[in-house]
C-alpha cells in the first residue's frame, strides 16, 4: 500500500509559502502522493491552484484531489484545469471527483444542488469521452480519475467512469465495507481488473488539540458528526500505525493522511512514524 | 456528573448500574412512567457472546441473571408434520419482568435514584449534565429531537402478537402451520421453568383473511391456540396486552445532540425475529459507560459511543431486515424439502452460513449435504455437487467466465448477434465458426460445459472498450448506428438510437436465430439469451426505455418472446436455453420484482430452462444497492415464485457464500467473482 500526505490547503493559517515548502518536503520524503481537499465557503487555497504550486516544486509524487466537488465547476473548466495540472506535472494528476456535502458551497457557486448526481455523471462522461478535447486543447489521455461517495448510485458512477474509488474516511472496517461495494459495482458493470482504492484519514502529531479544534470547525455543518470526525483524528504514532496496518489489510492501494495542523514539522513527524 | 435517564427498561437500568459502579460521584436518576412491576412482553433472549459482555461489565447482576436462566442449544423447526432439530446454537433467556427486578435491585444497592410513576411531558423539564433517552421505541427524547437526530420510523415485516404459554419448550422453536387463509408461524422459547414466550406471526393479507383485524384479544388468542393446537399439545396461551402489532423499525442518523443521547430501542430497533433488541440495548449501555471512562467531557464520550456502536447496530439491523422479509414471505418456501427448509430458515439473515453451521452442528450439515447430493455416503458441499439441467450434466455448480479452469459451466463473454449489436469495437460477433469451435473445445478440454452469452447491445452499443469505462461513447468517426426499442440515448453524450422499424424487428430476430444455429453447430452446450442490463431485449421489457406506441409497446414482453421462440426453434431441442434477465430495474418507474418474476414465468413457458438473475442498469442513473451477494434475494424470489432454476452472481466471493445460497435453495448455480473462483479451482 502507498501512503500519501495531504497538503494543508484548508487548515487555518496555511499560507502559500508553507504549502509550497510542504509539497517539496513530501516529494523528498517517503510519500507517494500529495492530496488536497475542496471547500468553497471556507478559508484556504483552491485545490487546482494548490496542486499547480505543488507541481512546480515536485518531481515524483502524484498530485491528487480527495475530492474536488465536480458539479461546482463547468465541465469544460474541470477538463481545462485537469489538463493544465497534467501539463505542469508531467502527467501526475489523480483527479478525485465527488458531490461534496455542503449546501452553501453550491449556493455560493450559484449552482443548484438538485440533480447533482446526474450532473456529476455527465461531467465524468464528458471527461472520459473526450468531448471538446480538441477545441479546448485539453487532452485527457492518461488522466487517472477517482470517484467518491457512499450511495449505490455513487458506486455505480465510480465503476462506470472512474479508475478507482476515493473513500471518505473512517475506521478500517468502514473502509472494508465500502471496498466490497466498490468491487461489487466494478464487476457488475463489467469492468476488467479491479478498481484502485484510495483511503484517507486525518492526523495531528504536533498539536493535537489545535488539529481537533480545526476538524470540529471544518465539519460543524454536519452537526453531531463533527465530534465523531474530530474524535477519529489520529494523534499518536500508535494510532497512525494501527490505521495504516488496518487499511493495508483491507486492500487499500493508497492511503492519504491529511494534516489538521499547518505546521511544517508535521511532514517530518509523519515520515518518522511511517519509517519506525 | 449529574445524569438523568429517561426510562427504566434494561438499557436505562443497566446504564445506571454501570455509571454508578464506575464513579460513585456520578449522580444518577432514572425516571420511569410505569410502576416498578409493570411490564409487557414475556421472555428475552441472549446469546453466549452477550453473556460474556454482561459478565465483564457487572458480575453481581450477571450472577443473578444467569441463576434463573433457561438455557438451551437447540433450534427446532416444525414444518409440514416434520420436526427438524439443529444443535449448537447456545441461547439463554430470562423473563423480562425478572430481569428488570434484578437490575432494579442492583440499582438500589449502588445508590441509583429510581423514580417510578413519573410522567415526563417535555425534554426541557429534565436537568442534568447528561440526559439519556432510554425510553424505548416510542422515545420522547427521540421524538423531541427528530430533525436533529434524523430519525425515521417505518413499519417492517408481518403482523404479530406476543403471547406467553405454560408449555415449557425445550428449544428455540419455529412452527409453521398452513391454514385456509395462508401460513401462520410461531416463534417460541422457554424463559423459566414454567413459561415460554410464544409469538404468532402472519403476513398482513393472511391476518385480514382470518378476520384477526376484527377480533378482540380473547378471540384472537383462541384462534391462535387452535392453529397451533398440535404444537401446544393441550397447553394454553396467555395474554399480556397481546395485541396484534406491526414492528416499527427505528433508524437515526445520529444518536446524540448536545447533551442528550439515546440508546437501545429509542435509537434503533431490530426485528424481533432475530431476538436482539434487549441484547443491543444492554450492549449500548456498556459501550456508553465505557466511553465515559475514556473521556471526561461529554461531547467526545458521546462521539466515541456512537462510533463504537454504529457499525455493530447497523449490521444487526440489516440482518434483522433480511429476517423480517424472510418471515413475511415464508409461504413461498412451502414446497421445499424439510432439511432445506430448515437450512433456509437458519441462514435467513446471513449470520449463519453453511460454513459456520458446520462448526455448530456438523450433523445437520452432513444430512443436508447428503440430501442435496442425493447420496447416502459423505457428500461434498453443495457447490461441488453435480447438477443436471434438462439433458445437460454439470460436474459442479460453479459458473465462471471463459479462461477459468475447474468450473462446471463456463459462460462466454457477451457475444453480439451482429456487428451492429456490439457493445464496443472489441466485442466478439457470433460469425466465425472456427473461433466459436475453438472456444467450445477449450472448455470441453477442461471438462466443463460451455454456454454462449448471445445478445445485442441496443442503445448501449458503440462505446469505448470496458477498460476505459462503460457507456463512454466512441468518437463519431468510429461509431456505428444504434437501434433500440425507442429513440432514447442511454448515457450522457450517448448516441440517440433509431427506434426499431418492423423490418428491423424481423431482421434482428433472424440474426438471433442464425447466431444460435452457428453456436449449436460449434458445439456449445447451452445458450444464454441476453435480456439484461438495458441492452436491446431488456430495453423492450422496461417501461423506461420502451415508449413504443405499437404492439411491442403495448406488450413489452412481445419482442423478447418472439426472439426467444425464434432462438428456441434454431437451437437443438435437447440443449439448455437460458435467459439473462434483469428482474428489477432498480430505478423509479422501472420494472419491479413482480414484473421480473412475471417475465421469468413467461420465458420458462417458452422453453427457457434457466434464468440468470441480474438487476439494474436499465438506465444510467439508477439506484442500485451493492454489497456481497447483492443479487441473492432476487434470485431467491425468482426461483421460489416463478419456479424456474436460477443462476446468480452478485459478488459472491467465497465458497461458503455459494454453499449457503445453493444449500438454502436460493439458486441452482453460482457465478463466482473471479478472484474467489481462482482460489476455489487452484
Amino acid at each position: 500500500m502507498n501512503v500519501g500526505i495531504g497538503l494543508p490547503n484548508t487548515t487555518p493559517d496555511a499560507e502559500g509559502p508553507l504549502l509550497v515548502e510542504w509539497a517539496r518536503l513530501a516529494d523528498a520524503g517517503p510519500f507517494t502522493s500529495v492530496a488536497v481537499l475542496d471547500r468553497l465557503v471556507y478559508g484556504g487555497i483552491e485545490p487546482f491552484a494548490a496542486l499547480s504550486a505543488a507541481a512546480a516544486v515536485t518531481e515524483r509524487v502524484r498530485l491528487a484531489t480527495m475530492i474536488v466537488i465536480g458539479p461546482l465547476r463547468a465541465n469544460a473548466l474541470v477538463a481545462k484545469q485537469a489538463a493544465a495540472i497534467q501539463t505542469l506535472s508531467g502527467g501526475r494528476l489523480t483527479l478525485g471527483l465527488g458531490l461534496g456535502a455542503r449546501s452553501d458551497d453550491y449556493e455560493a457557486a450559484g449552482v443548484s444542488e438538485r440533480d447533482r448526481g446526474r450532473r456529476l455523471s455527465e461531467q465524468l462522461a464528458y471527461l472520459r469521452a473526450g468531448i471538446d478535447e480538441q477545441r479546448l486543447g485539453a487532452p485527457r489521455a492518461g488522466l487517472e480519475i477517482l470517484v467518491g461517495g457512499s450511495s449505490g448510485p455513487a458506486f455505480a458512477r465510480m465503476a462506470r467512469y472512474a479508475d478507482g474509488y476515493a473513500h471518505g474516511g473512517g475506521p478500517p472496517r468502514a473502509f472494508a465495507s465500502a471496498a466490497a461495494k466498490a468491487h461489487a459495482a466494478w464487476s457488475d458493470l463489467g469492468r476488467p481488473g479491479r478498481p484502485r482504492l484510495w483511503g484517507q484519514a486525518y492526523f495531528a502529531l504536533g498539536d493535537p488539540e489545535r488539529g481537533t479544534a480545526y476538524l470540529r470547525d471544518y465539519y460543524a455543518f454536519t452537526g453531531p458528526f463533527a465530534e465523531n470526525i474530530a474524535s477519529a483524528n489520529l494523534v499518536t504514532p500508535r494510532a497512525i500505525k494501527d490505521l495504516v496496518r488496518g487499511y493495508e489489510e483491507e486492500g487499500c492501494d493508497e492511503l492519504v493522511l491529511l494534516p489538521t495542523v499547518s505546521d511544517l514539522d508535521e511532514v517530518g513527524r509523519l515520515a518518522e512514524v511511517l519509517a519506525g | 456528573m449529574k445524569v438523568t435517564i429517561l426510562g427504566a427498561g434494561p438499557a436505562g437500568l443497566y446504564l445506571g448500574i454501570l455509571l454508578k459502579r464506575a464513579g460513585a460521584a456520578h449522580e444518577v436518576t432514572i425516571l420511569e412512567r410505569n410502576a416498578p412491576d409493570a411490564t409487557f412482553g414475556w421472555g428475552v433472549v441472549f446469546s453466549e457472546e452477550t453473556l460474556g459482555a454482561l459478565r465483564d461489565a457487572d458480575y453481581p447482576s450477571y450472577l443473578r441473571i444467569t441463576d434463573t436462566f433457561a438455557r438451551w442449544d437447540a433450534i427446532h423447526v416444525r414444518y409440514r408434520g416434520h420436526l427438524l432439530r439443529s444443535r449448537g446454537h447456545g441461547f439463554s433467556a430470562i423473563g423480562r419482568r425478572h430481569l428488570l427486578a434484578i437490575l432494579q435491585e442492583r440499582c438500589h444497592e449502588l445508590g441509583v435514584d429510581l423514580r417510578f410513576g413519573v410522567e415526563v411531558a417535555a425534554l426541557d423539564e429534565l436537568d442534568g449534565d447528561l440526559i439519556v433517552g432510554a425510553d424505548g421505541v416510542n422515545s420522547l427524547a427521540r421524538r423531541s429531537l427528530e430533525r436533529e437526530l434524523g430519525a425515521r420510523v417505518t413499519p417492517e415485516g408481518a403482523r404479530f402478537a406476543w403471547f406467553g404459554t405454560d408449555l415449557v419448550l425445550d428449544a428455540f422453536t419455529f412452527a409453521f402451520q398452513e391454514t385456509e387463509h395462508g401460513v401462520f408461524q410461531a416463534h417460541g422459547y422457554p424463559f423459566d421453568e414454567r413459561t415460554s414466550t410464544f409469538i404468532v406471526e402472519c403476513p398482513e393479507p393472511v391476518w385480514r383473511s382470518a378476520g384477526l383485524d376484527e377480533m378482540d384479544e380473547a378471540a384472537s388468542m383462541g384462534f391462535c391456540e387452535q392453529v397451533f393446537a398440535t404444537e401446544l399439545g393441550g397447553h394454553r396461551l396467555r395474554s399480556n396486552r397481546s395485541l396484534w402489532l406491526q414492528f416499527q423499525k427505528v433508524r437515526c442518523r445520529a444518536w446524540h445532540h448536545g447533551n442528550v443521547v439515546i440508546l437501545g430501542d429509542a435509537a434503533h430497533t431490530a426485528h424481533f425475529t432475530i431476538g436482539s433488541g434487549t441484547k443491543l440495548a444492554m450492549e449500548d449501555a456498556i459501550a456508553l459507560a465505557e466511553a465515559f471512562q475514556r473521556h471526561s467531557a461529554i461531547a467526545p464520550a458521546l462521539a466515541d459511543f456512537e462510533l463504537e456502536r454504529r457499525p455493530v447496530v447497523e449490521r444487526f439491523q440489516e440482518a434483522a431486515s433480511d429476517s423480517a422479509a424472510y418471515f413475511e414471505r415464508v409461504g413461498r418456501y412451502h414446497h421445499m424439502e424439510p432439511l432445506q427448509f430448515g437450512f433456509n430458515l437458519l441462514t435467513r439473515s446471513g449470520r449463519i452460513t453453511h460454513g459456520n453451521l458446520t462448526q455448530r452442528d456438523p450433523e445437520y450439515v452432513r444430512r443436508l449435504d447428503s440430501w442435496f447430493a442425493s447420496t447416502g455416503a459423505p457428500a461434498p458441499p453443495p457447490l461441488f455437487v453435480p447438477l443436471s439441467l434438462g439433458a445437460l450434466p454439470l460436474r459442479n455448480r460453479i459458473v465462471a467466465p471463459a479462461g477459468t479452469s475447474g468450473a462446471g459451466l463456463v459462460l462466454s463473454a457477451f457475444t453480439a448477434v451482429s456487428a451492429e449489436g456490439r457493445i464496443s469495437p472489441d466485442t466478439p460477433v457470433c460469425e466465425d465458426p472456427a473461433a466459436l469451435r475453438a472456444q467450445a473445445d477449450e472448455a470441453h478440454a477442461d471438462g466443463a460445459a460451455i454456454a454462449l452469452c448471445l445478445g445485442h447491445a441496443g442503445r448501449r452499443g458503440a462505446t469505448r472498450p470496458a477498460a476505459e469505462g462503460i457507456d463512454v461513447p466512441l468518437p463519431p468517426a468510429e461509431a456505428w448506428d444504434l437501434v433500440a426499442a425507442s429513440a432514447i440515448a442511454f448515457a450522457p453524450f450517448g448516441q440517440v438510437p433509431r427506434a426499431m422499424t418492423p423490418q428491423d424487428l424481423i431482421r434482428v430476430r433472424d440474426e438471433f436465430a442464425a447466431a444460435a444455429a452457428l453456436a449449436a453447430e460449434a458445439g456449445f452446450d447451452a445458450l444464454e439469451l441476453d435480456c439484461g442490463h438495458g441492452r436491446l431485449l431488456a430495453g423492450f421489457l422496461s417501461p423506461l426505455s420502451n415508449r413504443r406506441e405499437d404492439a411491442y409497446g403495448a406488450d413489452r414482453l412481445r419482442f423478447p418472446l418472439e426472439v426467444l421462440d425464434a432462438v428456441r426453434g434454431a437451437w437443438p431441442a435437447d440443449r439448455l436455453l437460458a435467459v439473462r434477465l434483469t428482474a428489477d430495474d432498480w430505478a423509479r418507474g422501472g420494472l419491479s420484482v413482480a414484473d421480473g418474476i412475471a417475465a421469468a414465468r413467461a420465458f420458462a413457458e417458452h422453453g427457457c430452462g434457466l434464468v440468470h438473475v441480474v438487476a439494474g442498469q436499465a438506465v444510467s442513473e439508477g439506484r442500485p444497492a451493492y454489497r456481497r451477494g447483492f443479487l441473492t434475494a432476487l434470485s431467491d424470489r425468482v426461483r421460489s415464485e416463478a419456479r424456474v432454476p436460477t443462476l446468480v452472481g452478485g459478488h459472491l466471493t467465497t465458497i461458503d457464500a455459494a454453499n449457503t445460497v445453493l444449500g438454502a435453495g436460493r439458486a441452482d448455480l453460482c457465478l463466482l467473482d473471479l478472484a474467489a473462483a481462482d482460489r476455489v479451482l487452484a
